[in-house]
C-alpha cells in the first residue's frame, strides 16, 4: 500500500521537474541507460555529481568572497559546473550557470558583485531568510535536508532509484 | 580502394572498439562510460590528461580511439589532442559544453576529427568508430602516395630505367597492400584494428636524427633516411611517417615562438609574397635569425648541434628580411631548409595521415607545392609568422630544427589546416616550453611568477592561471573557515553518505555564517573540504608539472626538487622528442 503511494507520489513529483523546468531530457537519457547490469546507474550517477558539484559550488563560494572578483577564475568554475549540470539534465541549474557567466563575462567591473548577489540568493538561500522561499529557490539547505529524507525513502523504497535523484537536482 | 578495405572485415565491427575517454568530471565519465558500453565498445576512462597519455604510451597499440573534453585542470584538451596525433596518431574526438564556434575551430584545427557538444547522446557514440575507419582508410591511401614518391624521387636522381623501376614500385605498392589488408584481416578479427606502429625509441630517433642531419635538409627523404639508419626492421613508410612528423614538430615549434614574438613590430609587407621564391626569401629570413640564436643556444642533445651546423650552408642563397626582430631567433632554424629540401620532397604522404584529413586535399595529387604556394602565400605566409612565441633564453631546450617544407605545405591549404599542422608538432616545443615557467612555478610558488611565462604559450596561460588560481584559492580558505557561522540544520547533513563522509556531525566549529554559500557548511566540513581543496591543489600542481612534457613526467614526478638549471632540462627535453 505505502509502497504504491510512495511510486505515485515519487512519479508526481519526477513529472513535476520536468514540467517546471528542473530537469531535462538527459535525465530521461541516464533512465534509460540503467539497466539490469547497473540497476542503480541514476542513483550512482546523481551521486557522483553532487558530490563533484558540492566542491565545485564551495570553490565558487570561496572566488565569490574573494574582492575584488576574479571573474575568469569564476567563470572557469561555472564553466565546469555547468558543464557538470548539463551531465545529469540539471536545467534550471544550467541556465543559472549560462546567465551567470554572462555576468562574468561583462564584467570585470565594479557593479558586478550586484548582480551576483541575486544569483547567490537564488542558488544558496541565505539563512537570515534573505530571498524568497519560491519553489525554484531550492537551496542546498533544502536539498541537504532532502537528502536525509531520500535516504530513509532508499531504505523503504527499494527500487526507485530516480526517486532519491528528484531530490538532488532540484535547486 | 583495396576490396577487402571496403567493408567490415568481422561482423562485429565496429564492436570491441576500443575507446580511451578522458574527461575530469566524475559523473560525465561514468555516463560516457555506460554509453558507450552499450555500443559495445571496449572502454577505458580517466580523468587526467596525464594519465590518459601514459596508457596511450604503455600501449600503442592498446586503443583505437580517444574522446576527450576540452576543460581540464591538468592539461588543455587541445593539447592531449595534438600530443595524441602526434605520438599515437590516432583519431581524437572533442567534447565541451561550450559550442562556440571559436572552440569548434580549434578543435579542428589542433586535429579533432570530431567535436561533440554536451549532452551528448548516444547516438553520436555509436557513430564514432567512423574516424576510425577513415583513418584506416587514410593510411592506405598514405601508402599509396608514398609509392608515387618513390617513382619521383627516383626518377629525379637515380638511373633506373623506367620500366624496372615501375615494376619496383607496383611490387611494393601492391605488397603493401596486401600486407595492410593481412593486418586488417586479423585485426578486426581481433576486435579491434591495430596498426603495426613502429615505436620511436629515444636510440632509433637519435639515429634517425643523426641520418637527416648527415643528408642535410634540403636532401632529406624516407628512403635516404632509411638507408642511412641502418635499421633492418624499419620500412620506408615507418620513417617516412616519422619524418613527417619529426617536420611538423618542428614546424609546431616554429610556430609557437612567432606567437609569442612581438610580431608586431614586423610589418608583413615588407614581405614578398608574390612567387615562391620571394617567398622563400621571408620564410629565410626567420630562420636566419634563428640560426643565429639558435646555434647560440647550448643544445644538450648533439644532433641539434649538427643540425645547426647543416643549416648554416643553406643559409647563403636567402635573403634575410630586416624587420624580423631577435625574437624569432628562438625559433627553429631550417625554415630555410625546409624550402630547399621542399623542392625535392614530395610531400604527399605527409599531410594524409594527419587527422585533418579533409585539409590536405592537395596532397590526393601531389602538385609540386610551389603552384599553390604562390596563390596563397600572402595570407598563409604572415597566418604562419603570427603564431612564433618569444622564446627567451629559458626556452634554450628547444631544438634548432626549423619546421619543414610542411610549413610551406601547410600554408596551401585552408589557415586552421596551417594551423592544424603547425601546431600538432608544436607539442613538444610547447612542452619544453613549459618546463621553466613550471620550474618557476615550483620554485617559488608564487602566483607572480605565473604572469611572465604566461606569454610563451598559448594554450600554457590558462594552465598556469589555473594553477595559479588553485593556490590562490588555498589562502582565502583559512579565511572563510574563521569566519562561519553555526548552522543547526548542518547536523542532518552528517546523516549523509555522499561527500559529507568526513563530518563528524557533532562537531563543531561553526563558524558565523554569512549570506553566501558558506551557509550550509559547518566548521569540520569545512575542514575537510579544506583538505579536499588542498588535495584538490595538489593535484593540480602535479598536474602543472604535467604541463611538461609527458616525456619529462616520469623523472619530474618524482618530486617538485627538479632541478631546474639548463644542463638537466636539456637532456630532458631530448628524451621527450625521441618518445614518439
Amino acid at each position: 500500500m505505502e509502497r504504491i503511494q510512495m511510486r505515485r507520489q515519487l512519479a508526481l513529483m519526477r513529472q513535476s521537474f520536468f514540467d517546471q523546468g528542473f530537469l531535462d531530457e538527459q535525465f530521461i537519457q541516464l533512465e534509460e541507460l540503467q539497466d539490469d547490469a547497473n540497476p542503480n546507474f541514476v542513483e550512482e550517477v546523481v551521486t557522483l555529481y553532487y558530490r563533484d558539484s558540492s566542491r565545485l559550488i564551495l570553490n565558487i563560494d570561496q572566488a565569490l568572497e574573494r574582492n575584488p572578483l576574479d571573474f575568469n577564475k569564476l567563470d572557469n568554475y561555472m564553466h565546469q559546473f555547468k558543464g557538470s549540470s548539463t551531465s545529469i539534465g540539471a536545467k534550471k541549474v544550467k541556465a543559472e550557470c549560462t546567465q551567470f557567466r554572462e555576468y562574468c563575462k561583462a564584467g570585470n567591473s565594479e557593479g558586478k558583485k550586484d548582480k551576483l548577489g541575486p544569483w547567490r540568493q537564488h542558488v544558496a538561500q541565505g539563512i537570515d531568510g534573505r530571498g524568497q522561499k519560491k519553489k525554484q529557490d531550492l537551496t542546498w539547505q533544502n536539498i541537504v535536508i532532502d537528502k536525509s529524507k531520500i535516504h530513509t525513502f532508499n531504505h523503504q523504497k527499494n527500487g526507485c532509484p530516480s526517486g532519491i535523484t528528484m531530490f538532488w537536482f532540484s535547486m | 580502394m583495396e576490396n577487402g578495405f571496403s567493408s567490415p572485415r568481422s561482423e562485429s565491427f565496429p564492436a570491441g572498439l576500443r575507446v580511451l575517454v578522458v574527461d575530469d568530471d566524475p559523473t560525465w565519465l561514468k555516463i560516457l562510460e555506460k554509453m558507450l558500453k552499450k555500443c559495445a565498445y571496449e572502454v577505458t576512462t580517466c580523468h587526467l590528461a596525464r594519465e590518459a597519455l601514459k596508457l596511450l604510451r604503455e600501449r600503442k597499440d592498446g586503443y583505437d580511439i580517444v574522446i576527450s573534453d576540452v576543460n581540464m585542470p591538468d592539461m588543455d584538451g587541445f593539447k592531449l589532442l595534438e600530443h595524441v596525433g602526434l605520438e599515437m596518431d590516432l583519431p581524437v574526438i572533442m567534447m565541451s559544453v561550450d559550442g562556440e564556434t571559436s572552440k569548434v575551430m580549434k578543435g579542428v584545427q589542433h586535429g579533432a576529427c570530431d567535436y561533440l557538444l554536451k549532452p551528448i547522446r548516444m547516438k553520436e557514440l555509436r557513430n564514432i568508430w567512423q574516424h576510425v575507419f577513415r583513418k584506416k582508410i587514410h593510411e592506405i591511401r598514405d601508402i599509396e602516395h608514398e609509392n608515387i614518391d618513390i617513382i619521383q624521387m627516383s626518377r629525379n636522381g637515380s638511373d633506373l630505367s623506367d620500366d624496372g623501376h615501375m615494376y619496383c614500385v607496383e611490387d611494393y605498392n601492391s605488397k603493401k597492400r596486401k600486407d595492410f589488408d593481412k593486418n586488417d584481416d586479423k585485426d578486426f578479427s581481433d576486435h579491434s584494428t591495430k596498426k603495426h606502429r613502429v615505436v620511436w625509441s629515444v636510440d632509433l630517433h637519435q639515429k634517425f636524427v643523426k641520418a637527416v642531419n648527415q643528408i642535410g635538409f634540403d636532401k632529406v627523404g624516407p628512403k635516404k633516411i632509411l638507408d642511412l639508419m641502418n635499421v633492418p626492421w624499419l620500412t620506408r613508410e615507418n620513417v617516412a611517417s616519422h619524418l613527417q612528423k619529426y617536420r611538423l614538430y618542428l614546424s609546431r615549434l616554429q610556430k609557437e615562438n612567432d606567437l609569442k614574438a612581438s610580431f608586431g613590430g614586423i610589418k608583413h609587407s615588407d614581405f614578398p609574397p608574390k612567387d615562391p621564391a620571394a617567398s622563400y626569401g621571408h620564410q629565410s629570413s626567420i630562420s636566419l635569425n634563428q640560426n643565429d640564436v639558435a646555434n647560440g643556444y647550448q643544445f644538450c642533445g648533439s644532433n641539434f648541434i649538427a643540425q645547426d651546423a647543416d643549416t648554416k650552408n643553406h643559409e647563403g642563397d636567402l635573403k634575410i628580411v630586416s624587420e624580423m626582430t631577435e625574437i624569432k631567433r628562438a625559433l627553429t632554424t631550417d625554415v630555410s631548409d625546409l624550402q630547399k629540401a621542399r623542392s625535392s620532397q614530395s610531400f604527399g604522404p605527409s599531410f594524409a595521415s594527419l587527422e585533418t584529413e579533409e585539409s590536405y586535399p592537395a596532397f590526393d595529387s601531389t602538385n609540386p607545392p610551389e603552384f599553390s604556394w604562390s596563390e596563397n602565400t600572402e595570407t598563409q605566409v604572415k597566418k604562419e609568422l603570427k603564431p612564433h612565441p618569444q622564446l627567451e633564453d629559458g626556452y634554450s631546450q628547444l631544438p634548432p630544427h626549423g619546421p619543414k617544407p610542411q610549413i610551406q605545405m601547410n600554408q596551401l591549404q585552408s589557415d586552421p589546416a596551417v594551423t592544424s599542422a603547425l601546431s600538432m608538432t608544436g607539442r613538444d616545443i610547447s612542452g619544453s616550453i613549459e618546463i621553466k615557467p613550471l620550474f618557476t612555478e615550483l620554485k617559488s610558488k608564487h602566483v607572480s611568477h605565473v604572469s611572465p611565462t604566461e606569454s610563451a604559450i598559448d594554450t600554457f596561460p590558462v594552465q598556469t592561471k589555473s594553477q595559479l588560481i588553485n593556490h590562490q584559492s588555498f589562502e582565502p580558505i583559512s579565511t572563510v573557515i574563521s569566519s562561519m557561522k553555526p548552522q543547526g540544520f548542518n547536523l542532518s547533513i552528517t546523516d549523509l553518505e555522499s561527500c559529507q563522509r568526513n563530518l563528524t556531525s557533532s562537531d563543531p566549529n561553526f563558524a558565523p555564517i554569512n549570506e553566501d554559500l558558506t551557509v550550509w557548511l559547518k566548521g569540520d566540513y569545512y575542514s575537510m573540504n579544506f583538505g579536499q581543496s588542498i588535495d584538490f591543489i595538489d593535484y593540480d600542481d602535479p598536474g602543472f608539472l604535467a604541463e611538461v612534457p609527458f616525456y619529462l613526467y616520469d623523472p619530474l614526478t618524482a618530486d617538485f626538487q627538479c632541478p631546474i638549471d639548463s644542463t638537466t632540462e636539456c637532456p630532458i627535453v631530448d628524451q621527450g622528442l625521441f618518445i614518439a
